[in-house]
C-alpha cells in the first residue's frame, strides 16, 4: 500500500521545517518529500490542503493496564485508542503486574503488544527489583531485552545509597533513569496540592516540597555520578526552577509534563471532583504558568499523557478513596493543539514536544519526517471543532476531567511505519 | 457547587453537607427553629415528652462509618422527638472494603424507603458523594466527613454563642488547637464568617495550622496569649493525642503548657468570655478539668443544644414547608 499526501503543512521538528509540501510513503517508509507532487504512482492520493502532517506522537508515559489490571483496560483497547489519537509509540512505566524487572516480563509485554496490533509499545525496566527500592534490577539484561530506560514508577527509592548506586550502574550501561520526583514522607499519602483548596475541602495534602526535595536529592546524585536522568510529570514552578538551574550547570537532566498539568489547577477539585484526582497533584495557576513557560523555552522538553484508564468504580467513591489518574491518550494531541491556539507554542514547537523530544529521551530513531525513515505519521485537522463525550472515547477508561470540553483539532489518520 | 447541591432551586435546604456557602438567612432560620424546640423543651421541664410529629412516617438512618456515641445519640434523639422512625447502623470500614462499595451500601439502604441518611465517614467529601448519588427526595445530613465539615456542630456552636452574645458583629472568637485535622474548626469558621463575626482567630502551633487557612477569613496566631487577647469566645478543639505524639507535637504536656486553657489563663480574659469545646475533652491537655465545668464554660449547654439544632435541620429538610 502506498500513499501520497499532497499539499499538507508538513511539520518536521528534526529538520526544523514548517512548510506546505507533498509526502509519499511506500512499504512503511517515507519515499518522497517535496514541494510538488512526484511523478510516481501511488495507490492512494490524499489532498491535504489545510491539514497538518507531523511525525507520530511518542507518549513518554502511558499505562495500558496489561499485564495485571485488565479490569481497567487492555493492551488492545488502549493501543488502538492511542493509534487513533495520533500516538504511534507509547512508553510503559515498569509498574505493571508483574513488575517489569526481568526479561521474561519484557518478552511477555512485547507479545501482548504485538498481538494488540496498535501503537508501538516501548517500556521502562524497573530500577530496583520489584520496585521495592532495595536491590538493583538486572538492568543490563533489561536493556538487552529492549527496555528504553529504567525507573521506579511512583515507588520511592528510600535508601539514597541504593539510589546512587542504581544511577552509577545505569549510567555505566548508558541507560537513562526516569524519575517521578515525589518524596514519600512529604507526600504522606496525600491526595491534593497543599493550599487553600485542600484546606477548605479537608483533603490530605502534598506540598510542593515533596517534588523539590526529591528533585534536589536526585540532582545531587547526578552531580556525583554524571548519570542521565529524566524527570517525569513535573508539577510545580519551584520544580521548574530546579530543573532549569541543573540544566544551566550542564547536568544531563531532562523532563516532561503531563498535558493536564498545563490546563488544570487545584481549583478544578472544587465539589470533590474525583476526575481531577491525579498524582502528582494539580497545583496552582502560577505553577501551571511556569510549566507552560518552561515548555515553551524547552527546559521541559516533552508533553506526555500520563494515561491512566480506570474502570468506572475506581472513581465512584469519596474523593480521597478514588484512584488517581486520567484517561488521557485521546486528549494529548487536542490539549497540545490548544497550547498552540492559546499562543503558548508554535505549531512546530508543539510537534517537537510531542515527537522528536520524547524520541530523544528514549534514544529511539523516531520523530522525523526525512525521506527514507520509517513512516510514523499523523495527519491532523487543526480546525475540526468537537466536544469530548466520554462515551465516545476508544480507551476503556472514561475517566476524564475534560468531559464536555470543546476542542479544536484532532488526528484524522495515523500511519505506523515499518 | 457545594451550595447548589445542598440548596434546591426553590431555595430550600435539600441536604446539609457544609456550612460553606450556606445563605445567612437560611442559617438564621435554622437557629430560630432550634430556639423554638429548645424553648418548648424548657417549658415542659426535663421530663416533658412533647413530640413534634413533623416527621411522622419518615425514616431516618444514622449511617456511621466512624465510631461515635455522642453525636449519633443526639441525632437519634432529634429524629425521635420529631416522631420519625430511626435506624442506627454502625458500619465498620472493613465491611465496605469486602467488595461492597459505599455506593452499594447507599443504594441497598435506599431501597428500604429511607427519607434521610445521617452520615459520618472518615473520608472528606463523603457527604457530598452520597448527596450526588442519592435518589431524588432522599436527603443527606452530614454528621462529619473527614477533616472537611461538621455542619450541625457548627450550628449548635452558633446557637450556643447567640444565646449569650446575640450580636455577632461585635464578637471576637478564638479557635484553639488542632485545626489541621478538625472538621469542626472549618465549619465553625465558615459559620462565624457567614454570621458576620468581627474577628475570627485560629490559635495553634504551626504543625497544626492548615496551609492557606487564612483564605477562609481567619487570623492565625502561634501563641496563646496574643491569640486570646480581648476575645469574647474561646472554642477549644480536641487534640487527637494518639495521632499527635511525636509527629506533630513533642508531648501533650508541652501542648498544655503552651496552649492549654488553665484557670490562671482564664482569669486574664474578659470576665464574660465563653469557653466552648465540641467534646469529648482531654482533661489536662487542651483544658484544665475545673475550667471545663467552671462558670465560664458552656460545654454542657453545647451538648444540650445539639438535639434542638438537629431537630431544626431535620424538620427544615424533611418537614412540610416550615
Amino acid at each position: 500500500m502506498s500513499v501520497l499526501i499532497k499539499n499538507a503543512r508538513i511539520l518536521d521538528p528534526a529538520a526544523g521545517t514548517d512548510a506546505v509540501g507533498c509526502l509519499g510513503l511506500r512499504k512503511g517508509h517515507i519515499d518522497y518529500r517535496g514541494i510538488r507532487a512526484p511523478k510516481a504512482a501511488y495507490d492512494e492520493v490524499i489532498e491535504a490542503k489545510g491539514l497538518w502532517l507531523m511525525p507520530g506522537i511518542i507518549d513518554l508515559c502511558a499505562r495500558m493496564r496489561e499485564p495485571g489490571h485488565t479490569q481497567k483496560a487492555t493492551m488492545r483497547s488502549e493501543a488502538r485508542a492511542a493509534l487513533a489519537a495520533g500516538i504511534t509509540a507509547v512508553c510503559l512505566p515498569p509498574d505493571t503486574r508483574p513488575v517489569i524487572d526481568n526479561t521474561a516480563v519484557v518478552n511477555r509485554v512485547n507479545r501482548i503488544a504485538k498481538a494488540a496490533a496498535g501503537t508501538y509499545v516501548y517500556m521502562l525496566g524497573a530500577l530496583t527489583k520489584g520496585l521495592e527500592g532495595q536491590a538493583l534490577s538486572e538492568m543490563s539484561a533489561l536493556k538487552q531485552a529492549g527496555c528504553v530506560g529504567v525507573g521506579n514508577g511512583l515507588a520511592p527509592v528510600a535508601n539514597t545509597l541504593i539510589a546512587r548506586r542504581a544511577l552509577e550502574y545505569a549510567s555505566s550501561l548508558g541507560i537513562t533513569v526516569h524519575v517521578v520526583p515525589l518524596d514519600p514522607s512529604l507526600a504522606n499519602g496525600g491526595c491534593a496540592h497543599e493550599g487553600a483548596v485542600a484546606t477548605r475541602l479537608g483533603l490530605t495534602s502534598i506540598p510542593v516540597s515533596a517534588e523539590t526535595v526529591a528533585m534536589r536529592q536526585w540532582i545531587s546524585l547526578v552531580e556525583d555520578t554524571g548519570a542521565r536522568i529524566h524527570f517525569g510529570r513535573l508539577s510545580s514552578a519551584r520544580g521548574v526552577e530546579l530543573l532549569q538551574s541543573a540544566q544551566r550547570r550542564g547536568l544531563p537532566v531532562t523532563a516532561d509534563v503531563a498535558a493536564h498539568q498545563l490546563f488544570l489547577t487545584d481549583a478544578d477539585l472544587e465539589g470533590f471532583n474525583a476526575m481531577a484526582h491525579v498524582i502528582p497533584p494539580l497545583r496552582q495557576a502560577q505553577d501551571r504558568d511556569a510549566l507552560r513557560a518552561a515548555l515553551k523555552s524547552g527546559v521541559i522538553g516533552a508533553i506526555c499523557s500520563d494515561h491512566q484508564p480506570h474502570e468506572a468504580d475506581a472513581k465512584i467513591n469519596p474523593f480521597p478513596l478514588t484512584e488517581p489518574g486520567i484517561s488521557a491518550l485521546e486528549t494529548l494531541l487536542p490539549l497540545s493543539l490548544r497550547l498552540v491556539q492559546d499562543g503558548v507554542l508554535t505549531p512546530l514547537q508543539a510537534v517537537a514536544r510531542l515527537s522528536l523530544a520524547p524520541a530523544r529521551v528514549l534514544g529511539i530513531e523516531r520523530g522525523s519526517l526525512a525521506a527514507g525513515v520509517a513512516a510514523d505519521l499523523v495527519l491532523v485537522d487543526p480546525s475540526a471543532a468537537w466536544k469530548l463525550n466520554p462515551a465516545d472515547l476508544l480507551s476503556r477508561g472514561r475517566n476524564t476531567p475534560f468531559a464536555g470540553a470543546d476542542f479544536k483539532g484532532r488526528a484524522l489518520r495515523t500511519w505506523l511505519g515499518a | 457547587m457545594s451550595d447548589n447541591l445542598q440548596i434546591g432551586r426553590d431555595g430550600r435546604l435539600r441536604h446539609l453537607l457544609t456550612m460553606e456557602g450556606l445563605p445567612r438567612k437560611l442559617l438564621l432560620q435554622i437557629l430560630d427553629q432550634a430556639e423554638h424546640y429548645a424553648a418548648d423543651r424548657r417549658a415542659e421541664g426535663a421530663h416533658g415528652d412533647k413530640k413534634h410529629p413533623l416527621l411522622h412516617g419518615k425514616t431516618v438512618v444514622n449511617l456511621f462509618f466512624e465510631a461515635s456515641t455522642r453525636t449519633r445519640t443526639t441525632f437519634e434523639l432529634a429524629a425521635k422527638r420529631l416522631a420519625a422512625d430511626v435506624i442506627n447502623l454502625q458500619v465498620s470500614a472493613s465491611s465496605t472494603s469486602k467488595g461492597e462499595t459505599l455506593l452499594d451500601t447507599l443504594k441497598t439502604l435506599e431501597a428500604m424507603q429511607v427519607d434521610m441518611f445521617v452520615i459520618r465517614h472518615e473520608a472528606s467529601g463523603a457527604a457530598h458523594f452520597f448527596a450526588q448519588h442519592a435518589a431524588p427526595g432522599v436527603a443527606i445530613l452530614n454528621a462529619g466527613d473527614g477533616r472537611h465539615a461538621h455542619p450541625t456542630q457548627a450550628l449548635l456552636d452558633m446557637f450556643t454563642i447567640r444565646r449569650h452574645k446575640p450580636d455577632f458583629s461585635k464578637l471576637s472568637v478564638a479557635i484553639v488547637g488542632d485545626a489541621l485535622h478538625s472538621r469542626v474548626a472549618r465549619s465553625d469558621i465558615h459559620a462565624l464568617r457567614i454570621l458576620g463575626a468581627k474577628d475570627v482567630r485560629l490559635v495553634a502551633p504551626r504543625p497544626l495550622v492548615p496551609t492557606g487557612i487564612e483564605h477562609l477569613g481567619v487570623k492565625v496566631f502561634n501563641e496563646l496569649e496574643a491569640g486570646l487577647d480581648g476575645v469574647d469566645v474561646v472554642i477549644l478543639l480536641r487534640l487527637q493525642t494518639e495521632r499527635m505524639l511525636g509527629a506533630f507535637l513533642p508531648s501533650t504536656g508541652e501542648f498544655h503548657r503552651d496552649f492549654g486553657l488553665t484557670r490562671e489563663r482564664l482569669a486574664r480574659l474578659k470576665p464574660d468570655v465563653l469557653v466552648m469545646h465540641p467534646g469529648p475533652i482531654n482533661r489536662g491537655v487542651e483544658i484544665e478539668g475545673d475550667v471545663a465545668y467552671g462558670e465560664r464554660s458552656v460545654i454542657l449547654e453545647q451538648v444540650a443544644h445539639g438535639v434542638a439544632v438537629r431537630m431544626a435541620v431535620m424538620a427544615m429538610i424533611l418537614g412540610e414547608a416550615a
